[in-house]
């Protein structure tokens, strides 16, 4: 069994960008030792010297010239935005105020 | 009878013909929908007004060299739409109401022609096999409502099947096209990866996702993707190969085909007349002067393991866009701008979709990355290299598309692994970025839809059409319909 403990689920969450609560904590420790311990089945495969496969098609990094394009306008952009002002995103204070 | 009934190339002649107008079509689309939406639950967002007067465009001047002149199709609703809600099923996009572009194959639609009446339901963000992680209402099964149309493009599905659109486009990452085309009824390309531009597609696993047509028939799946498919220099993984034209592969001809069935896919765990059924569409193909053998892929028990791995990995990494910064919604309960971050993904997100993230995130950690996504890649190269052996010797793998038939909604909706392990059949093949068909060959003793699954080589959509196309031509699996509504 994966040992899987509740204060790695909130380390995890933490990178991951999610608030969890206690009981989300629980219920995602059991989950996520369940399929690990599923995924433990492929170290019955020996894959000493096996390639990654990242991508199936022979692919090369691609390169395009670095130019500036019409793509949508700092209107456009805005559009969808929760919060905007001045033409530009707007967020909430970086750093708590108190 | 439905003017649905009839594939695209009658509707085409019909239109050329001026016995039915494009208006006709689009209101048959819509007053489908009225009809049996409520039951099925296929479409999140309706583009009514649009369409209507688009059709009305489309009248006063006739096109006959578009290919998808004035026929209505349905977009599964992870594929951007210019001005047009696109959600993802999910609540974080709940807002999303004037997307700025068009995905690439929904430009090439509608340089045919086409008019798109909707939007289509979906498990979140593609994650699910049953559509009932769809954040609004879980679309049904056209066949018996008491069941999943499956996932993730359940709505595409359903929506084909249940007579409301022509085609839709759907995307598959493990099995999200082919696994609801098999409970459907109704045929589902996934093609090779890098065939179809996925440029505008919402990314859940970018190494694996790919867009295809969902059809009633192969001929009509096979112009559809004609139209979507090609190199297009906004997605760099998208193939700069010329398209085939697939409709013209479809003889009907499979003398001296031969056919690959992996014994691990009639093994222990498939469903007695879903292993009946594959050997007799097997027979069909002897008929028709195919040969079949017994083959193995002997690390496809390992396929899922490796593609939970993989996919939410990926996943953690592209949902990562959503923060509540530019676009969807943002939770009003923050007090600064990292904890804005979380509560808006927390509160967004469903439990399928936070599941994913975590495993992905967890996976991809410092330290557990070589142990879990390294040897899911590895064991990837594995799998890819045992389809390359089969296709040195053969044309296609045939087998089923899913363990079973349609399951009931809420049977397996608590266990996430249940769910996964059904995936065993469809996965392998986004592992080796091959392409694979579902197309409908029987029912179960409840009425409900199997599918057949042919698998080709890479970039060989063109053989897989041909032996779908000819098993479809003798038999009439795919004239069957459901009975919705009372009205069919």
């Amino acid at each position: 069994m994966a040992e899987i403990t509740k204060a790695q689920v909130e380390h995890v969450a933490h990178l991951a960008r999610l608030a969890v609560t206690d009981e989300e904590v629980e219920h995602l420790a059991k989950d996520l030792r369940a399929i690990i311990d599923y995924a433990e089945q492929l170290n019955e495969l020996d894959t000493e010297g096996i390639e990654p496969t990242t991508h199936v098609l022979d692919l090369k990094n691609i390169m395009r010239k670095d130019e500036s394009k019409e793509w949508i306008t700092q209107g456009d952009a805005l559009r969808n935005a929760p919060d905007h002002k001045d033409g530009q995103f707007r967020v909430p204070s970086i750093m708590a105020d108190n | 009878m439905s003017l649905f009934d009839h594939t695209i190339k009658e509707l085409e002649t019909m239109l050329h013909n001026k016995e039915i107008t494009v208006q006709d079509l689009v209101e048959e689309s819509y007053k489908r929908i009225e009809e049996v939406d409520g039951q099925v639950n296929a479409f999140l967002t309706l583009d009514k007004e649009n369409a209507l007067a688009k059709a009305k465009v489309l009248d006063e001047h006739p096109d006959a060299t578009a290919k998808l002149f004035g026929i209505p199709g349905g977009i599964k609703d992870n594929i951007m739409t210019k001005g047009l809600r696109t959600t993802c099923a999910s609540q974080f996009l709940d807002n999303f109401n004037d997307p700025l572009y068009d995905a690439t194959v929904v430009e090439k639609l509608n340089n045919e022609q086409t008019i798109a009446v909707g939007k289509l339901n979906m498990d979140e963000f593609a994650m699910g096999s049953s559509n009932e992680n769809s954040s609004y209402a879980a679309a049904k099964n056209p066949w018996n409502t008491d069941y999943v149309p499956g996932g993730s493009s359940g709505g595409s599905a359903a929506a084909v099947a249940a007579g409301e659109v022509l085609y839709s486009l759907g995307s598959d990452t493990g099995g999200s096209i082919r696994q609801p085309a098999a409970f459907c009824g109704v045929v589902g390309m996934k093609p090779t990866y890098g065939r179809v531009s996925r440029f505008g597609l919402v990314a859940f696993a970018s190494s694996l996702d790919q867009v295809g047509p969902i059809t009633r028939t192969v001929e009509d799946n096979a112009r559809v993707l004609e139209v979507i498919a090609g190199h297009d220099k906004m997605d760099t993984t998208s193939a700069n190969l010329e398209v085939p034209a697939y409709t013209e592969a479809l003889t009907g001809d499979v003398k001296g085909l031969k056919i690959a069935v992996p014994k691990e896919y009639l093994a222990e765990g498939i469903a007695p007349e879903v292993r009946e059924s594959v050997l007799e569409a097997l027979k069909v193909y002897e008929s028709l002067g195919a040969t079949w053998e017994e083959v193995s892929i002997p690390h496809s028990k390992y396929a899922v393991a490796a593609y939970y791995l993989i996919s939410s990995s990926e996943a953690s990494a592209n949902l990562a866009r959503f923060d509540g910064v530019r676009y969807g919604v943002r939770s009003e309960n923050a007090d600064n701008m990292i904890d804005m971050f979380k509560k808006s993904r927390s509160e967004g997100f469903g439990p399928e979709v936070k599941r994913r993230i975590m495993l992905g995130t967890f996976a991809l950690s410092s330290g557990y990355y070589d142990a879990y996504y390294k040897k899911a890649q590895q064991v990837r190269t594995l799998i890819k290299n045992d389809f390359d052996k089969i296709f040195e010797e053969y044309d296609v793998i045939i087998g089923p598309t899913s363990p079973t038939t349609a399951f009931k909604l809420g049977e397996k909706i608590d266990d996430p692994l249940t769910m996964y392990a059904d995936d065993i059949l469809t996965v392998p093949v986004n592992l080796a970025g091959v392409p694979g068909i579902s197309i409908p060959c029987g029912f179960s003793p409840e009425g409900l839809p199997i599918g057949l699954q042919i698998i080709g080589k890479h970039f060989d959509e063109s053989t897989v059409y041909r032996t779908a196309h000819a098993f479809e031509q003798a038999t009439d699996y795919h004239t069957k319909r459901p009975q919705l509504g009372g009205a069919n």
